[in-house]
């Protein structure tokens, strides 16, 4: 117990340092080098990026699951590892606790055992009531004598955050824990999550590659693209302004605009935006009306309709001509010209039903969060 | 009867010793990346392929007085190692080798490597995730090994005879009496030993496939190996 305690104070209120290289073989992925530099003050901070892009890896290396090339990693004043002074403690020393994308629950064991589980050290009483006291804490005590198996995924995903944090931590370390979950339960797992770590103030670090997830959590975003460091803020400006046009470019956004911001609605959450002839409804960005702005737009995220639609959610309908057609694959590429040229990508499928054909009357539709901004 | 007897003992020798001896091997060979590993799971899968007489005669010229084991075991308690019952056993356990082993490594393999990681963050080390997480999990895999070196070595008769001879009471198995009454063609007591054999290895088998379909998870069998 002593240790235990020890190892909070000491604990409390570091930071996380950690500066990672590593060279990833071609093997599942691209092949890159993963090259992270940050320092995470307590809290949640979210390291975002689209799949592959190397975030499990950063929290692989941080556990000690995985050994970079080089670099160093800090807790608070301790070193875990540094390849120059080949410094390397094993995950079991690091306190650092993991909660995986698969929640890995040991399935032979109850809900007890398994948050017991990192309590070996602790004499068994103490370990039944810490157990008893974090199982509350995340609202699923009553489920202590039941199997992974017989839990929902939402209690699994509770009993697998009471397991990590039980053990209390230095860092905990998040892969993607509440994909799969309704927007709802989610939101209410992070606000138990949140009222945790208003008591213990250790910085967490939560992977994801949904913007929602950004949206609804973030104080802190770092957007992570083969291998590096991106972008870094808030999620605002992380989400709505890709520093780097090849992030907007390799993510696959086809579509590429200049405009001038002509209006600014916040409580709305969107603006207005005036292309060359045409005028695009936005989400909301660091800008002023007057602003000059490129708005980015995947081509598979663009409807056509035949007639104008009516009764529909999506912001931005605009009526255009078919400039022309063209088959890859499985894929029609049109542009359609309404002023502006629109890049937009349907299925052969649709392509047939609506009998698109060149210089055709077409309504382009685009939903405002399907409009990206990247800055100039 | 004393030769049943006889069996049934040299078999559960061999299981507990598998037993023993194969889960340190299974578990290194399971986790370990030296690259030249697979000379060693070639050398532990040898006696799937060998003829039984291969490695008696080798293990008869080892264990001969003359031989590296023999004069060591002479030395060691003053009788030879050849036509005893301990040189039966490792004998066996040479040749069993491969159904201790090879059921071990591919439950230990199964068991999903995030539990092994998550382990490790919790702060368990090897031993104790061995313990708590991997053998829990492997339980049928450990089940398959005794039985399957227990069954096999029941069974076996090359190396007995290279290696025990046909010794009353101390290496005269059941398959080795079979053979005896045979060739004396008694083959009333052939097939009442036969038929005893035969109900054993069927029950034992029984045990093994209930077992495994109850957990739902695939084991190694000699059949099943690539």
């Amino acid at each position: 117990m002593d240790a235990v305690d020890s190892r909070v104070t000491r604990g409390a209120g570091g930071t996380l340092h950690a500066q990672i290289r590593k060279a990833r073989s071609a093997a599942k992925h691209a092949a890159f080098v993963l090259d992270v530099s940050c320092d995470l003050p307590t809290g949640i901070t979210i390291l975002f990026g689209p799949s592959g892009a190397g975030k499990s890896t950063v929290l692989d290396c941080i556990a000690g699951l995985v050994r970079p090339d080089a670099g160093r990693i800090a807790i608070g004043d301790e070193v875990v590892f540094d390849a120059d002074a080949r410094i390397d403690l094993a995950p079991q020393h690091r306190h650092v606790a993991y909660v995986f994308q698969s929640l890995a629950l040991f399935p032979h064991l109850t809900v007890e055992q398994n948050v017991t589980y990192g309590l070996a050290h602790l004499a068994a009483a103490e370990q039944k009531a810490r157990s008893a006291r974090i199982l509350e804490g995340f609202r699923v005590d009553r489920l202590a004598t039941r199997r992974p198996a017989e839990l929902s995924g939402g209690e699994q995903q509770r009993v697998a955050l009471a397991r990590s944090l039980v053990t209390e931590p230095r860092v905990l370390l998040l892969d993607e824990p509440l994909s799969g979950l309704d927007a709802e339960l989610k939101s209410a797992i992070v606000d138990d999550l949140r009222a945790w770590n208003a008591a213990k103030n250790i910085p967490i670090l939560y992977v994801t590659h949904s913007r929602d997830e950004v949206d609804a959590l973030g104080e802190r975003v770092i957007a992570l693209d083969r291998g590096s460091v991106v972008s870094e803020g808030t999620p605002q400006s992380v989400l709505n302004a890709p520093r780097r046009k090849r992030l907007a470019q390799a993510a696959g956004f086809e579509n590429l605009l200049s405009g001038t911001v002509v209006d600014l609605r916040e409580s709305d959450g969107v603006m207005r935006v005036r292309l060359e002839k045409t005028e695009l409804e936005v989400p909301l960005g660091y800008a002023r009306v007057g602003d000059r702005v490129r708005v980015a737009i995947r081509a598979g995220d663009i409807l056509l309709a035949m007639e104008k639609p009516r009764g529909l959610s999506a912001r931005n309908l605009l009526e255009g001509k078919m400039v022309s057609l063209e088959e890859r694959g499985p894929i029609v590429a049109a542009r359609v010209d309404c002023g502006d040229v629109f890049q937009v990508q349907i299925t052969r499928g649709a392509a047939r039903e609506l009998s698109l054909a060149p210089g055709g009357k077409v309504w382009v539709v685009v939903k405002t969060h399907s409009c990206h901004l990247v800055e100039e | 009867m004393e030769a049943m007897w006889l069996s049934i003992k040299l078999a559960g020798c061999v299981a507990a010793i598998l037993l023993a001896l194969g889960m340190p091997l299974a578990y290194w060979l399971a986790y370990t990346k030296w690259r030249w590993k697979f000379l060693l799971e070639v050398v532990v899968a040898l006696p799937l392929v060998l003829p039984p007489t291969v490695l008696g005669f080798y293990a008869l010229v080892a264990m001969g007085s003359r031989g590296p084991l023999g004069a060591v075991w002479t030395a060691l308690f003053g009788h030879s190692l050849a036509f005893t019952f301990s040189g039966l056993v490792l004998a066996s356990v040479l040749y069993s080798l491969p159904f201790a082993v090879q059921p071990l490594i591919a439950s230990f393999e199964s068991v999903d490597g995030k539990l092994l990681a998550a382990s490790a963050v919790l702060g368990a080390g090897k031993w104790r995730t061995f313990w708590r997480v991997i053998l829990p999990l492997s339980l049928p895999g450990v089940l398959t090994a005794v039985v399957l070196s227990f069954a096999h070595t029941m069974g076996e008769f090359g190396v007995v005879l290279m290696v025990g001879g046909n010794l009353a009471g101390a290496t005269r198995t059941v398959s080795i009496e079979i053979y005896d009454h045979v060739q004396s063609l008694e083959y009333g007591a052939a097939n009442r030993l036969a038929l005893a054999l035969l109900a054993i290895s069927f029950c034992v088998l029984a045990l093994v496939y209930g077992v495994n379909r109850r957990v739902r998870r695939r084991t190694w069998m000699p059949w099943t190996a690539e």
